[in-house]
């Protein structure tokens, strides 16, 4: 019977992990910065992560090229730019060359009666033209003369100024030698933008190989000429290396630390071989129930395998002590059942936060968990020899117990740090908090900072306001850009914004185009008005013969389409801020408000409000900072919020397990003094905190409170053998897991060391703390 | 002051070039003191009418308003009429305003023409030599009393646009700016002082 259960546990078990492996191996893993990307709650926030999964913004590499003279850089930057340009991988280069600036001014001249926002019939009636023609003469003497002068005999109205004038504002980088330079001149800037969208990161991986090998190949390179570039996809890439790299780092390292430490204490290869089954099992039916739950599991998640390693080893550590006979079973148990349920009201929260990869770390660690203790419960047991002859630990054991026993008489020490702790935290208050966002990418300082210089160099524009809207097709789009534009320009007359930019600058809707075509008179009328516009003014008609038989063109070609842009930088602007999505389009306008570095540079309301007069679909105002502290703050409220459900349910388990108020009491003080003094710690140390240290100060009171546990239930009805056995166990575990999340600590992503630095930290407060204050009577026992 | 007609001001000019070649070398060497009476001058306010003559318009386009120099490097120009302008140049930076029109900025290290133009009004006005030379060959006739200062640019993409700058003035006071574009179009610019300090 005994041996019929004991097959039919580890057939069961032996089936659970090859089930396992079977999800995992069907299983994709994923290591973009989705999943640290909030799940966009609001409709204005589904547009942000629109903008950056459809939108240009993920496919805009900048590329700065550094080293030599400036010369030298300008014609690598040609160089570069013709080559780029012949692979068919990018939809365009930009570069500030003279032939691209050409086609630009080509496309504003050659369509200005199509593009200018001031062609209307009132436009071509004698008094019409007769102000517009004036006023290109008064400017003829003016201190832009030479510009005007240049278009008068074909623009005499003052188009292409005019439609021009509308992009005033908007920064270009400066030109040296015939190409971008940064503003110190000190590098040549690049604009590429790839065909494949931003998020097939296979692609834009091979892109940046692209632009790399190209430059490596460049002719008459001098020797310490370089090649830098940015941007979301180089940084997406750059993150999915460094996070696989890492993650398998990391794992193996905290691996081989738990191997070594247990190796050191046990001296038993089978020992350390069966010690680590639950660790193994935990970690796969986690990430299998990560993959059922989610489709996809994120590299992230698996660098915080560690959390699994740290605490199920302590399940096996606890169990041989057990089986040794050290330790009385079903108190054992007990405690150790106690001890999982905690975690899991510490994990729980996790499950519904909004950002995906934390709901994965929590539903990883709680079937985790629940898994490695199972194993330890009903597999190990089976396995490891009825006989268990431990090595002798006992005279580390009455060190210990020494140790432990003066540290009972500094009771009063974790009171006194906790205090100290909670004048830090009150000292720090306001700066507690780090509401940037970025601050959990794992890009490193360096490149976020590249990546503000390119940014400059290449006077990418300031888009933190932005008007959005959704459209069904194109046409509906553009049309729409021209509806929200009027409104726009009334708000600029009114001196609400300075300006904005808009995809129908540059593209209008065909009917708009064609009611442009229809204001423009036909040729014998042309010729009759401007006659008589020209009355009182000194020019004469024979003069203007340009502008008239340019008139007549613009009346009968063909509308204008986004091929009509090909090879302008125009290009550029139509497809960043008009985005093909799924089954829409949307439509971003990019605001200019008037003094950017006022406290509050624009009230969104005053813009906001006369926009839903147009009726567009989902018509948004959008202030990106706000934006993402808003997001920032919900978050840390959800967490907060989450956090202190998962404390009260912890001290719910303790009270309802313990029935006793002051025992319950005994186990949490221990734990709230260690989480005051980590934070203490970290903001002393001037860090601010994010979303992730919330989670790491709820990792320490889940793995915390199995200490304290056991220093509590030791001190309830153990025998003294039994004490000092245990206390050694917990000290086992306790650097087990002090080490594995102290090397998760070392990471450069900062997710995974914000976590592994206050876990690390926290595990080590809180067994130190546990012993001095859940050991609490033991001390005072005569022995 | 006088508001001399167009025609006698290039026929005066043109005697002065005509007359000065044969003493050019002599004057030459004037250039440094003539130089040096302009650097003396700490500021200075004045009024301007400048006449365009454009091929494609029929009359000459006459523009009115104010100037005012601070040395070394601060100039202003506002136009009163036709068009109410104001062009502020101050170190490197210009920036042309126009009510109702957004600012424009030029950075005029970003744009050597632009730049090598300025310095022919600013350079003369400062008495900053080297300055001229950079940018210009330079060819000084007449007397101090009355002296005529001919640039004519180096550079090729400013010589496309203009032939030569033609600077008139007495002691330190500059009293027109004449320039010459290639197409034959061409402006002249009348100075009156009102204020002035050494």
């Amino acid at each position: 019977m005994k041996l019929r259960r004991r097959h039919v546990v580890l057939g069961l078990w032996l089936a659970l992990l090859l089930a396992c492996v079977l999800i995992i191996a069907k299983t994709r893993f994923v290591s973009d910065l989705s999943a640290f990307m909030p799940k966009a709650p609001s409709a204005r926030q589904q547009l942000l992560v629109d903008q950056f999964r459809y939108g240009i913004i993920g496919r805009l590499i900048m590329i700065g090229i550094e080293g030599g003279d400036a010369a030298g850089r300008a014609r690598l930057s040609q160089e570069l730019a013709n080559r780029l340009r012949k692979t068919g991988v990018f939809l365009g280069v930009q570069n500030g060359d003279s032939a691209t600036e050409r086609r630009d001014r080509r496309y504003f001249f050659d369509n200005r009666y199509l593009l200018s926002p001031d062609i209307t019939p009132a436009h071509f009636t004698v008094q019409g033209l007769h102000a517009a023609i004036k006023n290109s003469i008064d400017a003829l003497s003016g201190d832009t003369g030479l510009i005007v002068k240049k278009l008068f005999a074909r623009d005499p109205t003052g188009e292409t100024l005019r439609l021009l004038d509308q992009f005033g504002g908007s920064s270009q980088p400066r030109i040296l030698h015939g190409a971008w330079a940064s503003r110190d001149g000190k590098r040549a800037v690049l604009l590429a933008y790839t065909r494949a969208p931003g998020t097939d990161i296979g692609a834009q991986a091979r892109a940046i190989e692209i632009i790399r090998n190209t430059f490596k190949r460049l002719p008459d390179r001098q020797a310490d000429s370089r090649v830098v570039m940015s941007g979301t996809s180089v940084f997406a890439v750059k993150s999915r290396n460094t996070i696989q790299g890492q993650v398998t780092r990391l794992a193996s390292a905290s691996l081989l630390l738990v191997v070594l430490l247990l190796l050191l204490v046990y001296r038993s290869p089978l020992l350390l071989a069966l010690g680590l089954l639950p660790v193994l099992s935990g970690a796969l039916v986690g990430i299998a129930a990560v993959s059922l739950r989610f489709g996809q599991v994120h590299g992230l998640t698996l660098g915080f395998g560690t959390t699994l390693i740290g605490e199920a080893v302590d399940y096996s550590i606890y169990f041989y002590l057990q089986r040794a006979g050290q330790l009385n079973p079903g108190h054992f148990w007990r405690t150790i059942w106690l001890g999982v349920a905690t975690s899991i009201a510490g994990f729980a929260p996790l499950l519904f936060s909004g950002f995906p990869g934390l709901a994965q770390l929590g539903v990883y660690s709680i079937s985790g968990l629940i898994a490695a203790a199972i194993v330890t419960r009903y597999v190990l047991p089976a396995l490891v020899p009825q006989q268990l002859k431990l090595r002798d630990l006992s005279r580390a054991g009455f060190a210990l117990d020494r140790v432990l026993d003066i540290a009972t008489r500094l009771r009063w020490l974790p009171l006194l740090l906790a205090i100290a702790s909670v004048g830090v935290i009150f000292a720090h208050a306001g700066k507690i908090w780090n509401r940037n966002l970025s601050a959990l990418s794992p890009i490193s300082k360096a490149d976020q900072r590249l990546d503000q210089q390119l940014r400059n160099d290449l006077g990418a524009p300031d888009l933190r306001f932005m008007v959005a809207f959704s459209a069904p097709d194109k046409e509906l789009a553009l049309e729409g850009a021209e509806k929200a534009g009027q409104v726009l320009r009334g708000l600029i007359h009114r001196q609400v914004i300075a300006g904005f930019s808009s995809p129908a600058f540059v593209l209008p809707s065909l009917a708009l185009q064609r009611a442009r075509q229809a204001a423009i008179p036909d040729a014998q009328q042309a010729r009759q008005r401007l006659r008589q516009a020209l009355v009182g003014l000194p020019v004469r008609i024979g003069r203007l013969q340009g502008f008239l038989s340019d008139l007549q063109a613009a009346r009968v070609r063909k509308p204008l389409r986004r091929a009509n842009l090909d090879g302008t930088s125009a290009a550029l602007l139509v497809d960043s801020l008009l985005i093909h999505r799924a089954s829409d389009y949307l439509v971003l306008m990019p605001l200019r408000p008037f003094d950017r570095s006022a406290k509050v540079p624009l009230d969104i309301n005053r813009v906001q409000v006369p926009l839903q007069a147009t009726r567009l679909k989902h018509i948004v105002v959008i202030d990106l900072l706000e934006e993402s502290t808003r997001l920032f703050r919900n978050y840390r409220n959800e967490i907060l919020l989450l956090s202190e459900l998962g404390c009260l349910v912890i001290i719910a388990l303790l009270l309802g397990a313990l029935k006793s108020a002051s025992r319950t009491l005994r186990v949490v003080t221990p734990l709230v003094c260690s989480v005051t003094c980590v934070t203490a710690v970290l903001l002393q140390g001037g860090t601010r905190l994010t979303i992730l240290h919330l989670v790491g100060l709820l990792l320490v009171v889940a793995i915390g409170s199995n200490y304290a546990l056991f220093f509590e239930s030791g001190g309830q009805t153990a025998t003294p053998a039994e004490r000092r056995r245990m206390q050694v166990s917990l000290v086992v575990a306790n650097l087990t897991t002090v080490g594995s999340f102290g090397i998760l600590g070392q990471s450069s992503i900062p997710v995974l060391s914000a976590v592994g630095t206050t876990v690390s930290l926290g595990a080590l407060f809180a067994l130190l703390f546990a012993a001095i204050l859940s050991r609490g009577k033991t001390g005072l026992q005569p022995r | 002051m006088k508001h001399p007609d167009p025609i006698r001001t290039a026929a005066i000019a043109w005697l002065f070039f005509v007359l000065a070649v044969p003493f050019a070398r002599a004057d030459e060497a004037q250039l440094p003191q003539l130089m040096h009476l302009l650097a003396q001058t700490k500021s200075a306010k004045a009024t301007f009418v400048e006449k365009t003559y454009i091929g494609i318009i029929d009359r000459p386009l006459v523009s009115k308003g104010d100037l005012s120099f601070v040395a070394p490097d601060s100039l202003e120009k506002r136009t009163l009429t036709p068009k109410p302008e104001l062009l502020v140049l101050r170190k490197d930076t210009l920036t042309i305003e126009r009510p109702g029109k957004r600012r424009m900025r030029i950075s005029l290290e970003e744009h050597p023409e632009i730049s090598a133009f300025i310095e022919s009004i600013r350079g003369t006005l400062a008495g900053d030599l080297s300055a001229l030379k950079t940018f210009y060959t330079l060819r000084l006739t007449g007397s101090m009393e009355k002296w005529l200062l001919v640039l004519t640019p180096k550079q090729q993409r400013l010589n496309r646009i203009f032939s030569r700058i033609r600077i008139s003035g007495s002691r330190a006071d500059v009293n027109t700016i004449e320039l010459d574009q290639r197409d034959g179009d061409h402006s002249v610019m009348v100075i009156t002082e009102i204020s002035h300090s050494r």
